[in-house]
């Protein structure tokens, strides 16, 4: 099953703005790419018009691995307001 | 909200046990919870040993929603296209008490918030605590999204990344060294198919732990705990050793794990739920400077009380002890009219007298000692291969077991690293 199916299970409550920005200029100049891999809900793709990363915050199980994992202190993060964001029915 | 003794910050298990304890004292607490709920964000594996807070929360066990009662142990060595399973079970887990409960986050913690009100305390959720108040370097409260609310002391429990932690000077960033990732998949299945699928008796239950190739030869491993009308099955993955390798896409390896034949037999047929992610604290306490300061206090993930022990994985007892702890520093604290760092520091006497920094001393250096990678290719390959020798019976004569075994403990006792592995696993 794709992970995308998976969190399409999920109830999420979905701000205007994203919890997580991305330092473009840092991300350019990083050859791991860790974010690509490491992203339990997959959320980490290189735009195919742009050729920036990006994150479709959307989705966000709200787990602070990328924001750990990414080498170069490029992740700006924060929890969603309160009330969105994903919200767990078992947890 | 004029006159608040104690705001805690988060509704998970930390913060509610404060929040319940404080307010059945009588003191006014007000706990502000990000998600739509207590528990709404929260997530876990999960087993609850009970034994350890029940001394703290004696009252609240019998209504509780606890899913299934352990009875059955199950740890299974992995490599590829191998493995080997070790299970246990005693009347000892059933009686005089249960000793472990499976649990589901999100209507435990739930009903616990709803407990925390019958005792007069306020659960407010849907509110993000973004900031502390401070007065000359004091903590004298906090901000929620804009709203000053004013308090005597802030309890924070605000998890294992705890960016309020950090702006009370308490603790630092949280460390990739000193996290792992946990995901996993809640599977719906009957609660008779649960029970025959897993040889149990009606309302007892499952805890399974896998480790071996699973991971690749990261450190981490594999769950698999039967609830009431479902399975959580998931992973866990250290950060760092995992970026050092990136030996696949993460939701990719719970994939395979899901497809070895050990695991799709006890799926199959299972519905998904939901999909869940959330860190784990591995030897994080490290990167806690303080458990209190003047007017604020540390409990629960946030404070790094966390300890994956290898066949014993535990978080949820020491954050629901530290969080009573805590509630009982700051009666103790009210009491004297004084809640300033001195007066506080009973929160740390207390937990030092207390399994939680008594276990948190004797085993904070277990996960140095998982994170070694032979424990993930090497000993499963060990333990697969010779389980090989035992069961099959070739087209040739049989070996001796002595013969066999000899041969096997030779190759591993003269591997120098294997004494290194013995000598490191003292601190288990
Ligand atoms: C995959 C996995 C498996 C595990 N397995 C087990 C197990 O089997 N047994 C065991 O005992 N332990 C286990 N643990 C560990 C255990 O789940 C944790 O130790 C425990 O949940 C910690 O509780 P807590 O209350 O400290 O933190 P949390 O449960 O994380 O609660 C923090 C709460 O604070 C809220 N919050 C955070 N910031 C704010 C803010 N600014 N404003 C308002 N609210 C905020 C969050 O929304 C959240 O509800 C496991 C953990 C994981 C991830
Ligand atoms: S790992 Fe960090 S720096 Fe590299 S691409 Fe991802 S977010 Fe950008
Ligand atoms: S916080 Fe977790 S789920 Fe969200 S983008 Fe980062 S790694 Fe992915």
């Amino acid at each position: 099953m794709k992970v995308e199916e998976k969190l399409a299970l999920g109830f999420f409550r979905t701000d205007d703005r994203s919890h997580i920005v991305l330092d473009q200029e840092a991300c350019r100049a990083c050859d791991l790419k860790v974010c690509l891999k490491i992203c339990p809900a997959g959320l980490y793709s290189i735009s195919e018009e742009t050729g920036e990363v990006v994150v479709e915050y959307a989705g966000c199980l709200e787990c602070g691995t990328c924001l750990l994992a990414c080498p170069k202190g490029a992740i700006r993060w924060e929890y969603p307001r309160g009330g969105y964001g994903v919200q767990y029915r078992y947890g | 909200m004029e006159g608040l003794d104690a705001v805690v910050v988060g509704g998970g298990l930390a913060g509610l046990a404060a929040a319940y304890r404080l307010a059945k004292d009588g003191l006014a607490v007000i706990l502000f919870e990000r998600g739509d709920h207590p528990g709404s964000k929260s997530m876990t594996g999960g087993r609850l040993y009970l034994e350890p807070v029940r001394p703290y929360l004696p009252e609240l066990w019998e209504e509780a929603p606890l899913e299934r009662m352990v009875t059955k142990e199950r740890i299974t060595a992995m490599a590829e296209g191998a493995s080997v399973t070790f299970e246990f079970t005693s009347e000892g887990l059933r009686r005089p008490q249960p000793h472990s409960w499976t649990v589901l986050r999100s209507p435990f913690d739930r009903w616990f918030g709803e407990k925390v009100a019958e005792v007069g305390g306020f659960v407010i959720p849907q509110r993000k605590v973004t900031d502390l108040l401070k007065e000359d370097g004091k903590v004298v409260g906090v901000v929620a999204e804009g709203e000053e609310i004013p308090a005597q002391v802030v309890i924070l429990a605000d998890g294992v990344l705890s960016p309020l932690g950090e702006k009370a000077g308490l603790r630092g960033p949280l460390d990739p060294r000193y996290a792992a990732v946990g995901f996993k998949e809640v599977i719906r299945l009957e609660q008779g198919e649960i029970e025959k699928r897993f040889g149990l008796r009606e309302g007892e239950g499952l805890a399974h732990l896998f480790f071996g190739s699973i991971t690749k030869g990261v450190f981490g491993g594999g769950f698999l705990y039967t609830n009431r009308e479902s399975l959580s099955l998931g992973l866990v993955v250290g950060i760092e050793a995992f970026t050092e390798r990136l030996p696949a896409e993460m939701p990719e390896l719970l994939e395979d794990f899901k497809a070895r034949p050990e695991v799709a037999p006890l799926i199959e047929g299972g519905e998904l739920l939901e999909y869940s992610a959330h860190l784990i604290p591995e030897g994080a306490h490290r990167v806690v400077k303080r458990l209190y300061g003047d007017g604020v206090l540390l409990a629960g993930d946030a404070a790094g009380f966390a300890l994956n022990h290898g066949i014993t994985v535990r978080g949820m007892d020491f954050a629901l002890a530290s969080g009573a702890l805590a509630a009982q520093a700051v009666k103790e604290a009210k009491e004297r009219g004084d809640f300033s760092s001195g007066s506080l520091a009973r929160y740390e006497e207390l937990l030092k007298g207390s399994f939680v920094l008594k276990d948190m001393e004797a085993f904070g250096h277990t996960s140095e000692v998982l994170a070694h990678g032979r424990l993930y290719d090497r000993y499963p390959y060990f333990l697969c291969s010779l389980a090989e020798e035992f069961f099959r019976v070739g087209a040739g004569p049989k070996e001796k077991i002595s013969r066999t075994l000899w041969r096997f403990a030779k190759d591993l006792l003269l591997d120098s690293k294997t004494w290194k592995d013995l000598w490191r696993m003292r601190e288990l």
